[in-house]
């Protein structure tokens, strides 16, 4: 009796070690799967050609990407300069100024709208914001600016809410020390809590652009997806994201492995940005 | 010349209030818009019937159907896999470099962006394991997606558990899997719905992920190895190919509202995970 509940507590603790373990093989499965498709086509047309390449024509064996690269971080960059302030300044009204009631209001309906599905934001940029740019700047609508303004919308609420979580954790004291030596609330927040909660918000930045960057549907939606690199705010685009799932249901052959290769750089550059957010939290640990 | 500092922060305040109204008056808007231009066109009919001729008339039914199946199923791998490793993390194991990879593991699945689930999902359960697109593709990659939401959460969800409950359990002669069945999960399990609630509502709003492992086929999936076409992949379709304006709106309020209910749910049971344990 006694043995056979040690035996269950063993085999209990090799099962879940399985299932902590289980993790680390997808991650891997989906590393090899998308090298496998991906890295064989860098070494025939030669790395230099996909992602310094100009044309992409890939039943013709033109694989560049060049123009999506710069692109992705194009509508990554503007929905971080339309979206990033604004949610900033909310987190800090949130967090600073408004009262107990306004926050138990505000904080739970901003949580509820980041699970809008990123598709209602592409189709209701379609709807409003491409024909208010076509008739006000001219152009065709579909447009960087279009793209930029509805993944600056989509990224507010990520950015909003972990931004004042890092506000919230600042301590009291800090505030209350400020005040006290009588400084007024705004060069308060703006000396001491911002600062104080500034790893925090770098942070909410960086997720924020990687939501951005990651975005497929809505972008295709509104970009436009033309193969080249937008001269102005009002010319169309195509990101890495969207280079994928415009293609990927009747690619075939190298054509195939071209969109994996193009999922590989992006692959590489959200790491990086998780790279950049994660120094960026442990600094502040260590300091 | 420098600025009074009190007329400065009289500025400041109400710039920031204009900001934050605009910012939720954005996101108000969105509902509004999906829901006054939705609302007329959601009827029963429309939930419970067939669509017609690609969407352009009918209904949403089959979409509803696929939608709660790639849930359901998707949520009942993920759940046993994702708390088990929240338990084995929490419970099972000290701090050590095995812990950290796992966790970097978990960390990096939760970044991956869903394109890039898609595209594997794709090779992987479609082509190399010749799933095909169907319910059983999408359902496992869904899973692989919201496995790091659901362990992040759980992992939460235990460590907020007070350590003397299960050391009265300890010290009542429990061995450990008893503790963690009966003292751990019951008062953790707020915290862990919470996670499944958020893992169904990505599962819901998915579309990368889900158009090349599931499909698109306009069917009533029948079996695992069917193709179907979830709400979100369909108002995309309806959205993007222009096939109907009305039906793509009210399909986007059936969309919206599914997920705030489920949002709200996700919500309410965290707070009062929270309010019972602080």
């Amino acid at each position: 009796m006694a043995n056979g509940r040690i035996n269950k507590e063993v085999a209990i603790k090799w099962l879940l070690t399985l299932f902590a373990l289980s993790s680390l093989l997808f991650l891997f499965l989906i590393f090899a799967f998308i090298l496998l498709e991906g890295l064989p086509l860098f070494f025939k047309v030669g790395t230099s050609n996909i992602i310094a390449g100009f044309r992409w024509a890939p039943t013709k064996g033109f694989f560049g990407i060049f123009p999506m690269i710069v692109s992705s971080f194009m509508v990554t960059l503007g929905a971080l300069v339309l979206g990033a302030p604004l949610a900033l300044a909310c987190a800090t009204y949130l967090s600073e100024y408004a009262g107990r009631r306004t926050k138990t209001i505000l904080k739970p309906s901003l949580e509820l709208l980041a699970g809008i599905p990123s598709v209602v934001y592409g189709f209701l940029g379609v709807i409003y914001i491409v024909p208010l740019i076509r008739e006000c700047f001219g152009g065709p609508g579909f447009s960087l600016l279009a793209t930029s303004v509805v993944l600056g919308i989509m990224i507010l609420p990520t950015i909003t809410s972990i931004s004042f979580d890092s506000l919230m954790t600042v301590p009291a004291a800090y505030r209350e020390g400020s005040l006290a030596m009588g400084a007024t609330q705004w060069q308060t927040v703006y000396r001491v809590v911002l600062p104080a909660a500034r790893s925090g918000i770098l942070a909410s930045f960086i997720l924020g652009m990687g939501r951005a960057i990651g975005e497929t549907m809505a972008v295709i939606m509104v970009a436009g997806n033309a193969l080249k690199i937008p001269l102005s705010p009002l010319e169309p685009l195509r990101t890495l994201t969207s280079n994928i799932a415009l293609e990927l249901a009747y690619a075939t052959g190298d054509h195939r492995s071209a969109l994996f290769s193009t999922g590989i750089v992006l692959l590489v550059i959200i790491m990086i940005l998780n790279l950049i957010a994660n120094f960026w939290v442990k600094r502040k640990v260590a300091g | 010349m420098r600025i009074n500092p009190r007329v400065a922060n009289r500025l400041v305040t109400a710039g920031l209030t204009f900001q934050a109204l605009f910012t939720v008056s954005i996101l108000i808007l969105i509902i509004v818009i999906i829901f006054v231009k939705g609302f007329s066109n959601v009827t029963t009919e429309f939930i419970f019937s067939y669509p017609e001729d690609m969407g352009r008339h009918g209904g949403i039914f089959p979409s509803i159907i696929s939608t709660i199946f790639l849930c359901l199923l998707s949520i009942a791998f993920a759940t046993p896999l994702g708390v088990g490793t929240a338990i084995y993390l929490t419970e099972y194991t000290r701090e050590s470099s095995l812990t950290r990879i796992i966790r970097f593991g978990v960390e990096s699945l939760a970044g991956i962006p869903s394109i890039i689930y898609g595209l594997f999902g794709f090779i992987f359960f479609v082509i190399k394991l010749k799933m095909g697109w169907s319910l059983l593709s999408g359902t496992l990659t869904i899973m692989i997606m919201v496995l790091p939401t659901i362990i992040r959460t759980s992992e939460e969800a235990i460590k907020a558990v007070p350590k003397n409950l299960k050391m009265v359990s300890f010290s009542l002669g429990a061995t450990k899997w008893e503790t963690v069945t009966r003292v751990i999960l019951p008062s953790a399990a707020p915290g862990i719905l919470t996670g499944i609630m958020l893992s169904i509502g990505r599962a819901v709003s998915e579309t990368a992920a889900v158009i090349f492992t599931m499909g698109s086929s306009l069917r009533l999936p029948t079996s695992l190895f069917d193709s179907g076409r979830t709400m979100a992949v369909h108002f995309y379709i309806l959205a993007r190919e222009g096939i109907s304006m009305e039906k793509a709106y009210a399909t986007a309020l059936v969309l919206v509202c599914s997920i705030l209910v489920i949002n709200v749910i996700a919500y309410y049971t965290m707070h009062r995970m929270i309010a019972k344990y602080s």
